[in-house]
């Protein structure tokens, strides 16, 4: 194969298909470089898409025509939408997978997607250009591969080593073999590496499991798909069970905490503390008596399940007799241990926005590489890096960036390039400044028409979606100027102040506990839209009140993220900034004042002075 | 706030610490990177930091200028964070003037006005409210003013909004939790947690709102108008308490056409006395235009002191402004004894000729100035700008008590954080997730 790619994606995770996926989309000559084929779009961890805040992603990602929520709901057998009782702000879409499933439905999307090539090899190299920057792959079958720009999603394979009580075994993934190769090219590179863990519990032999004993917990009916363009999720569905760990659990850990790799001392990496070992859990919370934990089946023709709340990395003896602890397991089997993983990971504070590596053009990253976990997170990255790599494959500059108000994609990357991770960085929505506005139901209206720009959605889903966002301009527009009397409302059964002055549809809609029967019996055409568009009207209704009260924070908020820091601006000669600000300031450029802000340990103070220069600045150059 | 261009702090400064004049010690400060490199030169060498030693001072040409007491300061740990350096030297205008030309040819320059703490807010050493503190020690007048302006620098006022901002930042740090970790084992109560903790943080801060604006006044001052009819002895009554002949005294009505103040210290409490133009249907012009100046200043003033003759009934414009919080005053009881009240109020008998019941009347003043501006250990207070950050940070409280969402709720207790935020310092979503990770078992 000498072959010239415009782009090559290396890796075929979540981060590394959504890449390859998106480059291609956008008409960039395409190769997806992985160890093997089959583990195209392996769910390493647990069987489930999406979540609070995670859900937000793999909308945006969708609203971005790409792959993940299709294949998801081509996969799905447990469906549901997470705070369902809590406003739809912070409503997270939940969807867990049959795992064989979903790896057909990723290798059925790419295989599909004109443009793009998968190649089974290891890339053992890469080669630059006279400018630094990449200008080839070269793989362990003694292939050189050319191309315009290299997306690298290595996720844990990077120097990975995987732990079980006192066993190290070199690996990516169980039974997968690291990237060593790569990593010494990161770092003849001279790119920043640190090291971080994370971990996964044992999995069982469903039919070893007392089902009958635990506490079922079924799926949302109907399940409601994650993609825009799935109709209805077709799959059987089945149902979670729930059990947990016992006073005799924790007895056992504790006695055997000196065999965990984590507690043991062998394992240096800092883990997630929203995903804990088990281990972690008994230490930090001695108090607790039991944690529960979620009996996930992995697939409809697969007995395997996926038991959500125990990742250890005890000795195997120690995790099966721990198991036998917890009511319905006392008969479990184990079919693969749990383990603990160490890998290596690039600060992505090396990143531009575009998640490009600043010193060496055309070389992106994306993923578990750059410190976050979670195949949502890994998803959005790939996306952009693609999308990006695309955009300067072709000769363009890599400038496909969303903010921080207009996606939780813009929250992520902006997080890693700017603070970059002291611990495997997960997707909250505590993290967006903005979240009553960046919901999921509305991840198409606010990014749908970026993508059609960008050149990365297909005319089915722009069709569908100009059609949908005309719907909702109109809608709204009714919603605002059709109003009723309050005495009108109350007859109609609406109980409110009899002030004589006339509510519109909205704020009826807004009224705390309304029951919406009794709003569309108040104006009839409401009945007569379609779900999706009413729930634009009742997001709407019952945050715009808030948004406008915070217009003037926000206003200023946007005008800071407006305010440009120049690309040569000297921090070191800006007045009235002290010099460590000067140093913090220098080391991470920065793109904007808003950015600055965001910074760890820049002070108030300083970002005045800096407003300040930038003001004089932006006089001296108009 | 970043100010000037010339406001480098690439440059090295110094600066007169002591005051003008002639004195036996006068104290140079310089701070800024070349202040270790100009000590060196003048002193001959560093001498031990934080240790005081005694050094001839020589200009480049070797010419000895002074024998001072040095001191070094290396940054961080210096009141600017900064390298810094005191000299000591023999207090006359020609020895400061010597070295500070010294100082100029090393390549410092004079600092400008409260250049200093400006250095030390930038370099983190302290926070704005600590900085305020600074500049009000520097200008205060009075015990009480000090005492105020200490508490601030020492961080009162930043150690309560720190200390709220702590507790809000728990407070949202559990209605996230119940946000995001919605199917983790999680106390059901989150919310309910977070609404009583909002409840009570209002509570306090509307208790400290409550202050009557003691702190502002102190700060800026108490202003007492003196009203009454033309002839009521206004005048007279203000040269008494002062002691001096502020205001034109003459028996011609009318005689105060505009408004005379004056500067007292009352138990410690600055206190501006307005001695104004004679309410009456006034003649001219320039006196109607002085009636209405004495109108706006008694609108604006921390305490009315309306003053009457015993020698005539009282005039109505000046009763209109008898209201139990004023002080009211019988002038010219050395003529006619006083009545028993005027406008229903026991007015103070007094003679500004005799000097009778002025006394009373100092005590009467000075335990109203207390009243209104504290005597500077209570209130925390001292700037509208930290009303205005307090006022908000309250209102979303509420809010955030009535939310009707959880999302709504933690948006109100962000809006909060953010106000008292701007008073001190910064809380990142960091320290709330610290607090979520730390309270919580999460992650299944």
């Amino acid at each position: 194969m000498n072959q010239m790619f415009d782009v090559i994606v290396i890796g075929g995770g979540h981060a590394g298909c959504e890449a390859a996926a998106g480059a291609a989309r956008c008409g960039a000559r395409t190769l997806l470089l992985t160890h093997k084929i089959e583990t195209i779009g392996e769910m390493s961890c647990n069987p489930a898409i999406g979540g609070v805040g995670k859900g937000h992603l793999v909308r945006e990602v969708d609203a971005l025509d790409g792959i993940m929520a299709r294949a998801a709901d081509a996969a799905a057998i447990h469906v549901k939408t997470l705070n369902r009782s809590k406003g739809p702000a912070v409503r997270g879409p939940r969807a867990q997978a049959d795992r064989k499933l979903y790896r057909a439905a990723i290798r059925g999307l790419l295989e599909a997607q004109p443009g793009l090539t998968i190649l089974a090899a290891a890339a053992e190299g890469i080669e630059t250009a006279a400018d630094g920057g990449i200008a080839a792959v070269l793989t362990g079958d003694g292939r050189r591969i050319a191309c315009g720009a290299l997306v690298v999603t290595t996720g844990t394979f990077l120097r990975g080593e995987i732990h079980i009580g006192e066993r190290r075994i070199p690996a990516g993934r169980v039974g997968d073999a690291p990237a060593v190769g790569l990593a010494l090219a990161f770092e003849r590179l001279g790119l920043p590496l640190a090291r971080l863990k994370t971990g996964t519990p044992p999995r069982l032999d469903g039919r070893t499991i007392a089902w009958d004993e635990l506490e079922a917990q079924p799926g949302d009916d109907p399940p409601e798909p994650l993609s825009w363009m799935t109709e209805r999720i077709t799959n059987r569905q089945v149902v979670c069970g729930i059990t947990s760990t016992t006073p005799a659990t924790h007895a056992l850990i504790r006695a055997n905490l000196h065999q965990s790799a984590v507690y043991g001392g062998r394992i240096q990496g800092v883990g997630p503390r929203y995903c804990p070992s088990i281990e972690d859990k008994v230490v930090r919370f001695a108090e607790r008596e039991r944690h529960q934990v979620f009996l996930e089946p992995e697939g409809l023709d697969d007995d395997t399940v996926y038991p959500n709340g125990i990742s250890t990395s005890l000795p195997e003896d120690v995790q099966a007799a721990m198991i036998a602890t917890m009511p319905g397991l006392r008969n479990a089997r184990i079919v693969r241990p749990g383990y603990a993983i160490e890998y290596d990971h690039v600060d992505p504070r090396a990143l531009s926005p575009a998640l490009e590596v600043r010193s060496v053009p055309r070389l992106f990253l994306a993923g578990q590489i750059n410190g976050t976990t979670g195949y949502e997170e890994a998803a959005a990255q790939g996306l952009m890096a693609g999308l990006n790599a695309a955009a300067r494959a072709s000769g363009g500059t890599a400038n496909r960036v969303l903010t921080r108000g207009e996606a939780y994609v813009g929250v992520l990357v902006d997080d890693l390039v700017l603070q970059g991770v002291s611990e495997p960085y997960r997707m909250l929505t505590a993290r967006a400044e903005h979240r009553l506005v960046l919901r999921a139901d509305n991840a198409g209206l606010r990014l749908t028409e970026t993508g059609i720009a960008w050149g990365c959605v297909g005319p089915e889903r722009a069709a569908r979606h100009q059609a949908f966002a005309a719907a909702v301009t109109d809608a709204l527009a009714r919603a605002r100027s059709d109003s009723a009397t309050p005495a009108a409302l109350a007859t109609g059964g609406i109980a409110m102040n009899q002030d004589g002055k006339r509510r519109s549809v909205l704020e009826v809609l807004a009224l705390p506990g309304i029951d919406p029967a009794l709003v569309d019996a108040a104006f009839p055409w409401l009945r007569d839209l379609a779900p999706a568009l009413r729930s634009q009207l009742e997001a709407e209704a019952l945050y715009a009140p808030y948004l406008r009260r915070q217009e003037a924070e926000m206003r200023l908020l946007e005008r800071e993220e407006r305010m440009h820091i120049p690309d040569n601006l000297d921090f070191t000669v800006v007045p009235g900034l002290s010099s460590e600000m000067r140093q913090r300031l220098s080391a991470a450029r920065p793109a904007t004042l808003g950015s600055a802000g965001r910074l760890p340990g820049i002070t108030p103070a300083a970002i005045a002075a800096l407003a300040v220069a930038l003001r004089r600045e932006g006089a001296r150059s108009t | 706030m970043a100010g000037r261009g010339a406001m480098n702090t690439a440059d090295t400064i110094f600066a007169l610490a002591s005051g003008g004049g002639r004195g036996a010690i006068a104290v140079l400060r310089m701070s800024g990177p070349a202040a270790g490199m100009a000590l060196a030169a003048l002193a001959g060498g560093l001498p031990k930091s934080r240790m005081a030693s005694l050094r001839r001072l020589r200009d480049e040409a070797g010419e000895v200028l002074d024998q001072a007491l040095v001191l070094w300061f290396p940054g961080p740990h210096s009141y600017t964070g900064e390298d810094s350096a005191e000299l000591h030297l023999h207090g006359g205008p020609a020895v400061v003037a010597a070295v500070a030309g010294a100082l100029a040819a090393l390549g410092a320059r004079p600092a400008e006005p409260g250049e200093f703490t400006r250095r030390a807010f930038l370099n983190g050493r302290m926070d704005l409210t600590a900085a305020e503190g600074v500049a009000d020690l520097v200008a205060a007048e009075t015990d009480a003013q000090r005492r105020q302006a200490l508490r601030q620098v020492d961080g009162a006022l930043a150690t309560l909004t720190g200390a709220w901002a702590g507790r809000l930042t728990r407070l949202l740090a559990h209605q996230e939790a119940a946000i995001e970790f919605a199917e983790d084992d999680l106390p059901t109560d989150l919310g309910d947690q977070a609404r009583a903790g909002a409840v009570a943080l209002r509570a306090e801060i509307e208790q400290h709102l409550a202050d009557g604006g003691r702190g502002e006044r102190l700060r800026e001052g108490v202003l007492v108008a003196i009203l009454g009819a033309p002839n009521a002895g206004k005048s007279s009554l203000l040269n008494a308490l002062v002691g001096r002949e502020a205001a034109i005294v003459s028996a011609r009505a009318g005689t105060t056409r505009d408004v005379v103040e004056v500067r007292l210290d009352l138990a410690g409490v600055p206190v501006t006395l307005a001695d104004t133009a004679g309410l009456r249907e006034a003649g001219d012009e320039i006196e109607q235009e002085g009636i209405r100046r004495a109108h706006r200043r008694a609108e604006e003033a921390d305490l009315v002191l309306a003053v009457f003759a015993t020698d005539a009934p009282p005039d109505a414009e000046t009763l209109a402004w008898v209201t139990p919080a004023a002080l009211v005053v019988a002038n010219k009881v050395d003529l006619r004894s006083a009545p028993a009240t005027i406008g229903g109020v026991v007015p103070l008998a007094i003679s500004a000729r005799s000097g009778e019941g002025l006394d009373a009347l100092r005590a009467a003043l000075s335990a109203a100035a207390v009243r209104l501006a504290g005597a500077g250990d209570a209130a925390l207070l001292t700037r509208p700008r930290h009303r205005a950050a307090l006022t908000e940070a309250s209102a979303w409280l509420a809010e955030a008590e009535a939310a009707a969402l959880p999302e709504l709720g933690s948006e109100a207790l962000r809006a909060a954080l953010r106000a008292l935020g701007r008073l001190t310092g910064q809380v990142g979503v960091e320290a709330i997730l610290d607090v979520v990770f730390r309270d919580f078992c999460i992650g299944k």
